[in-house]
């Protein structure tokens, strides 16, 4: 791989990157975070993938790997947090779910 | 018998333990039997160890009894070790044996007192530091005993401590001794780094070899004990504390604030007399300091209302003649005087004290009268006590004692007529303030009615204690004779111009001047006492003297009063401001980071974010 194609694909995770940031800033809906919080963690992976690519090394394939892990136990909880969460206040907007203010 | 001693202060020492653990768990016959009961032990070992002292006196007429070393570090090691010599023995006996019949009349005067069982705490804790005191072989274990007494003396005055006074006269007497005990203290580091040793008689023995006569050192030292000593014993400029001392139970008065502890200045320097010998300054001041405590005490004693007031002058007095004594070089008159004393003032005390009890807690001499025939024991007692005090001529001990001192005032080496003018005008002094006592709580109309009579465990110690005060007296030349082991003789050396006769026939003829005019001013004509009061000059007189010459106003002025200025305001000091700011700057800190807790998430999130890229950039473009 050349040196124009990593900087492409570094260029395609910050913009997954920000992507996923600004919808996690942006949405209320608590499922949408979870989402939010998905594309940024396959824009890491990405960018991981990239490096690996670029250093000949298999290092970054692992490393996505391990994310996906991570992503999939994070998602299992999250949703069951969900489910819970609306069970419980009937609503999803994580605005409204600010009991915890100091 | 002589290894019995260790006995005399352990008793009750661990008697005061039991008794302060147990709180008033003990029911009261079971606390008298341990508080009296162990001094009453104490007392029967020292006898024995006294009489094995006469009958085989051991090598050098001294006995060191080595406990435990005590503190073992860079050459200093102080050991807890008795000596038994002359001195310490005559002050042990005494102490013992008027410390138990005082207790024995204590277990009836504090009988209705809630207290009882720590009252024979503190005493018998007050008993064993006097002993350690007075047995202890180094400087240090004899001040561990003195800031015994101390305490105990603190403990016994505010003893009654839900009357606010008597809280604020103990903590006058702690604080006043302490100035003393602080120059004792530092005279002891001054003994310590120049002679290195502690040991009294290793002391004295470098002291006369290394400081030859009058040096710095010497006079520093001697100085500075001193001052402990008039701390201690109540001596001019320290004498303040004792008669508001007063405010104590009275058997406590007697013990502590009249027989013993406050002859412990006396046996200091009679402990340390080698050093005083060396400084012949020191010794003067010592001689000028009892000359001038004895009159201005004695024409305090004149004015007190208070009965036991006027008793704590008298005791000033006294002592003040035991510091001239010491000052002259009459080492042996002021341990006599210490030994009759011990015996005459406890009793006027305990009398004192049944007088108080009798008459529903009245301490006013002028509201009592007439108690001649009310409290026969009492007054016979009181009367034997008085004239031993005043000096009955050629009867009674406090006669021979004092008039040995005034004699030896002048005719002893350090003395001066000046010293024997003072001894004369006290001992007018002691005649004239000792019969208006008497002339007033026992003779004329009577006062104020009595509501309870003494028992015998009362009236039993005040008769022992009379006969000692009648009989002590003869006991002057075997007295003399056995402490002439521990303490030298005095170098007669002035005799000119006097003799002993002739200083003894003046003060008979004092005695009976005082006698006289006591009786004139307050059984008499008591209406030229009022008359004597009651004109300018008189009327300031007597308020200057009852006042204390105005060394309470002063002190008041001087110390007390900028002290409390200073406390007030340093209240709100620099140290304290910065620490608050500290505070305040915390909890500012506080707020503003509370804010940021607002519990939305997403803003959590954009913090994490921007604090990321933060982070980043300060790494990436440092």
């Amino acid at each position: 791989m050349t040196e124009v194609a990593m900087r492409n694909g570094l260029v395609l995770a910050g913009i997954l990157f920000s992507l996923g940031l600004t919808s996690l800033l942006v949405r209320r809906n608590l499922i949408f975070v979870l989402m939010s919080l998905e594309v940024m963690l396959n824009a890491a992976g990405l960018a991981f993938v990239v490096a690996g690519a670029r250093w000949h090394q298999a290092d970054g394939q692992i490393m996505f790997l391990f994310i996906l892990a991570m992503a999939a136990a994070e998602v299992a909880v999250g949703l069951a947090l969900a489910v819970e969460i609306y069970r419980r206040f009937k609503s999803l907007d994580v605005d409204k779910l600010s009991n915890m203010k100091g | 018998m002589l290894g019995l001693l260790w006995l005399i202060p352990a008793l009750p020492f661990a008697s005061a333990l039991v008794l302060m653990l147990s709180g008033s768990r003990f029911p009261r016959k079971a606390a008298t039997a341990l508080g009296v009961g162990s001094i009453g032990i104490s007392a029967v070992v020292t006898i024995l160890v006294a009489v094995s002292f006469f009958t085989a006196p051991p090598p050098d007429h001294s006995y060191t009894q080595l406990l435990w070393t005590w503190i073992n570090v860079g050459g200093f090691n102080p050991e807890i070790a008795l000596r038994l010599d002359a001195l310490s023995l005559v002050m042990v006996l005494v102490v013992t044996f008027v410390g138990f019949l005082i207790h024995v009349y204590s277990a009836e005067f504090m009988m209705e007192d809630e207290g009882y069982s720590r009252f024979f705490a503190y005493m018998n804790l007050f008993v064993a530091s006097m002993i350690t005191l007075l047995l202890g072989d180094n400087l240090l274990l004899l001040m561990l005993g003195w800031e015994g007494v101390g305490l105990c003396s603190y403990l016994l005055i505010g003893f009654w401590y839900r009357e606010p006074a008597n809280g604020h006269a103990a903590r006058k007497a702690f604080v006043v001794t302490r100035v003393g005990d602080t120059l004792m203290l530092i005279g002891l580091m001054l003994l310590f780094t120049q002679l290195g040793t502690l040991q009294i008689h290793e002391l004295m023995q470098r002291a006369s070899e290394h400081w030859p006569a009058g040096s710095g050192y010497a006079v520093a030292a001697a100085l500075l004990l001193l001052g402990g000593a008039v701390g201690k014993s109540a001596q001019l400029p320290l004498q303040v504390w004792l008669p508001d001392a007063m405010a104590g139970p009275t058997p406590t008065s007697a013990l502590i604030h009249a027989a013993t502890m406050v002859t412990a200045g006396v046996y200091l320097i009679a402990r340390t007399h080698v050093l005083f010998s060396l400084a012949p300054a020191a010794q003067f001041a010592v001689a000028l300091v009892g000359a001038a405590t004895l009159l201005l005490a004695g024409f305090s004693a004149l004015t007190q209302p208070d009965i036991k007031r006027a008793l704590a002058y008298s005791t000033v007095s006294q002592i003040g003649y035991m510091f001239l004594a010491l000052g002259v070089g009459a080492w042996q008159a002021a341990l006599f005087h210490f030994f009759t004393h011990a015996f005459f003032k406890a009793l006027l005390f305990l009398g004192a004290g049944v007088i108080i009890n009798a008459l529903h807690d009245e301490h006013n001499i002028f509201k009592m009268g007439g108690l001649r025939k009310e409290l026969p024991v009492a007054f016979w007692t009181f009367l034997i006590a008085g004239c031993s005090v005043a000096g009955l001529p050629f009867l009674t001990a406090g006669f021979f004692s004092k008039d040995l001192i005034i004699w030896e005032a002048w005719s002893a080496d350090h003395g001066h007529p000046g010293f024997w003018i003072a001894g004369m005008v006290g001992a007018l002094l002691t005649s004239l303030y000792t019969f208006r006592l008497i002339f007033r709580v026992f003779f004329g109309p009577l006062g104020t009615p009595v509501t309870k009579r003494p028992g015998y465990t009362m009236t039993i110690p005040l008769m022992v204690l009379a006969l000692f005060s009648f009989g002590a007296g003869y006991l002057k030349e075997p007295l003399l004779g056995f402490l002439h082991s521990a303490l030298p003789a005095t170098i007669e050396a002035r005799a000119g111009g006097m003799t002993e006769a002739g200083s003894e026939a003046v003060a008979a003829v004092v005695f009976l001047v005082g006698l006289y005019f006591a009786y004139l001013f307050h059984l008499r004509k008591r209406s030229l006492a009022e008359a004597a009061v009651s004109n300018p000059v008189g009327s300031l007189l007597h308020r200057w003297w009852l006042a204390d010459w105005g060394f309470d106003w002063v002190y008041d002025k001087v110390f007390v009063q900028p002290f409390i200025w200073a406390a007030q305001i340093n209240k709100s000091d620099f140290i304290d401001a910065f620490y608050a700011g500290v505070a305040r700057l915390a909890d500012l800190f506080y707020r503003g980071l509370s804010r940021t807790e607002s519990g939305r998430l997403r803003w959590y999130a954009a913090g994490v974010a921007v604090g990321s890229v933060v982070f980043l950039a300060m790494v990436l473009f440092r």
